[in-house]
Order: structure tokens, then sequence, then C-alpha cells
């Protein structure tokens, strides 16, 4: 049967991988290519990248990365980041993307979802969602690296993501990201029940357990993790081998 | 002299498939082409593909691609890859299209409401790695553990009207045609470009396969 997924995230900025908390506080894991080759050799079953660049000065350290990546690296790339119309998609896939992640650009301009998907397929369109808890039960979308409010219920933007073509979900806890205590497993359980598409969750990830319950009580058919993997506390293959004595299914 | 052509017609990308293609036939010509004349002129063709089915028929045709296409799988080592297997069957329920027609048999969608045996409900498109079993030592397969994993993105997938075209089955929760061989044709529904050390395996197979 299928297999579920774990993806190592990469945040890259001045051709750095880096992490903070909480979307700030930023510390240096390394480089990027030398990072995602450990990573393959691990078992990543796939390998997600945000350019989280400021400038627009150093948008093409990006592409130079994914291109030297993808001649290394034989397992799907996803990047996102800075991502606002068809052509920002159609140059990430042709440095060797085989995904793009697209966020704050689908809230702004929704119909960016349905162009790129028309084009290039729903197969290599990712949103992503930063969402945040507003209420029991109830999640707000944010934009532009978590900084601004929408209004949007994460849910119900969700299934319009899906709606425009989107083929699959990307979903960060706002409240989790960086705070190393699992995932928020009612807001991925709510969010996968609701879609056809796969989800993945992603944000608070402190330890192995954290992602066996991202899959069973979450439902994520994914899950994305960062810190656990770059500062060494676990390998890929180590967080594989946990999750299946928990009796789910992985790529070993 | 081209080795490998790995036919464009202008859906999606195809950077990935050049790039593990190079790196298991790094002295052979490989080249990515939308022109006819080139794949015509190819010792071995590899057609892939992305999007939905009515689009890429259309851009076949619009780049006179179809014969070209149809004399590679007939004559000379032909991979097909994810569309690019579906499209060689007579057609699809995606759009409900004809296709080319190549083999017997139909492409249709996974179910909307799929569950595995725990109750988890199945999600589609069928993204991830799965397993894949195969029925016989084709050579394409030599160097592949048996029921290896893949990595698969796909909404549909083919059924196809002769049992003897069946190379391998994978299960989503059924078991379902993932690949597909006959004469000097093999065609996958999974990535091997994106299927790590097997995948690339399996391409380099085909780099080197005399189909007699």
């Amino acid at each position: 049967m299928l297999a579920k997924r774990i993806i190592p995230c990469l945040d890259v900025t001045a051709g750095r991988v880096v992490k903070g908390v909480s979307f700030v506080e930023l510390r240096d894991a390394g480089d990027p290519v030398e990072i995602a080759r450990r990573y393959d050799d691990q078992g990543a079953d796939e390998l997600t990248f945000l350019d989280i660049t400021a400038t627009s000065d150093d948008r093409g350290i990006i592409f130079r990365i994914i291109e030297e990546v993808a001649r290394q690296v034989f397992i799907p790339l996803t990047v996102g980041g800075g991502v606002r119309q068809v052509e920002d998609v159609r140059n990430l896939l042709n440095a060797g993307a085989d995904k793009v992640s697209i966020n704050t650009s689908a809230v702004v301009n929704p119909q960016l979802i349905a162009d790129a998907s028309a084009r290039y397929g729903s197969q290599c369109i990712v949103v992503a969602i930063d969402a945040k808890q507003v209420a029991p039960g109830h999640w707000e979308v944010f934009t532009h690296g978590g900084r601004k409010a929408t209004g949007l219920d994460a849910v119900q933007w969700a299934l319009k993501m899906q709606k425009l073509g989107a083929g699959e979900i990307l979903l960060t806890s706002m409240d989790r990201d960086g705070s190393k205590i699992g995932f928020d497993l009612p807001l991925t359980r709510a969010v996968s029940d609701a879609l056809e598409i796969p989800v993945i969750a992603s944000g608070g990830v402190g330890n192995l357990q954290h992602l066996v319950d991202g899959v069973k009580q979450g439902g994520a058919d994914a899950v994305l993790a960062a810190s656990i993997f770059h500062y060494g506390e676990y390998t890929v293959q180590q967080a594989k081998q946990f999750m299946a004595q928990q009796g789910i299914e992985v790529r070993l | 002299m081209v080795d490998i052509a790995v036919i464009d017609y202008g859906m999606g990308n195809l950077r990935s498939v050049h790039n593990a293609l190079s790196a298991v036939a790094p002295d052979a010509s490989i080249v990515v082409t939308g022109d006819p004349d080139v794949v015509a002129q190819a010792g071995r063709v590899v057609f892939p593909g992305q999007g939905a089915m009515p689009d890429c028929m259309r851009e076949l045709d619009m780049r006179n691609l179809r014969n070209a296409v149809l004399d590679a799988a007939h004559n000379k080592p032909f991979l097909g890859i994810c569309i690019g297997l579906q499209m060689l069957f007579e057609r699809s329920t995606e759009g409900d299209v004809p296709c080319l027609g190549v083999l017997p048999g139909q492409v249709v969608r996974f179910g909307h409401d799929l569950h595995d045996a725990e109750g988890n409900r199945l999600k589609v498109p069928h993204m991830g790695w799965n397993q894949v079993h195969y029925s016989d030592g084709h050579p394409l397969w030599q160097g592949i553990a048996q029921d290896e994993r893949f990595y698969f993105v796909h909404s549909y997938y083919v059924q196809p009207s002769q049992v003897a075209l069946v190379q391998a089955e994978s299960n989503y929760p059924l078991p379902f045609v993932c690949a597909v061989a006959r004469d000097n044709l093999f065609a996958v529904q999974f990535h091997p470009e994106k299927s790590h050390t097997a995948g690339l395996q399996l391409l380099k197979n085909f780099a080197s396969w005399n189909p007699v």
C-alpha cells in the first residue's frame, strides 16, 4: 500500500538553510545542496525548499540551488516562496522543481492556482496554508510569512484551493511552528477530513512520536519537519523506523 | 545521432526525466525534443507527460507528433511514463477523449470515496511511494527487488483489455495496473525519474535494452 511520506523542509535565505521559531529568530543550519544530499541518502521521500529571502535581489540563488540539487537527487522536489505569477511557476519547474508551493499569492490572486494547475497540472501545484487558531475548532489563514491576517477560515480556504486545482495542501500551524510540542492535531484532522487531496502536516515537530501522531491522529498523508533533522537530533531513517514500529506504512 | 529522444509536447516539466537519464547513461546523447524528425531518427524514445488527457492529446496533435509517437511505439525501444502510459490506450474517461490506441483498453479514474482496511480515507491523486509487484522477468526489472516502492502521482489508471500486456500491479486499495509491455514497448504509471535508486535502475535498464 501507499506509504506515508516524510518530508524534510529546508528554509533557504542568502544561499543557506536556516530555521526560526514562530517565523523569527533564524539560526544557520548549513549548505542546502549538502543537506539535500544527506536527507536523500537517509531515505527522505521528498524535499521541500522554502525561499524565505526577503529581497528580490537574491531570488536567483534559489534557482541555482534547485538546479544543483535536481542533478543529484532523484526524489520529488517542492519549491516555494515568492511565487506570484504563472511565469514564476514555469521558471521553478524549469530549474528542476517537481512541485511549486504557493502561499500568499493564492490569497491575493486565487486565479493563479486555477491558471497554474491548468497549465502545468494539479500534481505540481501545492497550496501552502499558514493557519492560526482563533477559537476552539476554528483557524484563520495568515499570509506574508504569518504577519497578515486574512479573515479566511482555514478549512473553507483549503476546500476552495482544492476546487481551483491544488494537488496538495501544505498545512502549517503558526501556533506550533518552531515550538517542538507537536502538530496542531485538530487543525490537521479538520483539513484532512474535509479534503480529497493529500495534506502535509507541518509546524511543531519536536520528536518522533509527533510524526506518528500527525498521521494517526491528524490524518496527514505526509509529515514535514525541519529542525529535528537539521541539528542531528534524528535521521530520516530513524524517523521512518520509529513510524514503522508504530504500525505506519513507510518506505524503508 | 540521438541515442534517446524525450518527447516534449509542451505538457509539464521534462527536466527531471533528462536529469535522471543523464545520470544513468552519461555517455548517451539525450535530447528533449518536440521535433518529429528528431524522434524518428532517435535510437530509443521516452514518452513522458503530465496534466489533463484532453490537453495532452490536443498538444500532441498541434505539434504533429502523433505519427512519430505511433511509429516509435511500434518500432524501437519505447518507454512511456505516467500520462505517456495512459495515452497509449484507446480511450480515457478524463474528458472522455480518444487516445492513441496503440494498446487495447481504457483509462479510468480512482473512486471518489476510497478507504483503506482501517477506514482511513484514501486521497486522490494517489501520490507518493507505493509497492510495485511485477509478474515476470522482463529485462527492465533487472536489479529491482520485487515489491520495491516507486513514486506515483496520478488520479487515473489504465485498464488493459489484454491480460498479457500487464507487467506489474500496485494497490490503492484494490489492485491496479502500473506497468505494461509489448515487444519493443514498456510503459509505467509511476515516475522512475523521481524514484531514487530503483527508478534509476529501471531507466538504466531501458537505456541498454535491446528488445528482439
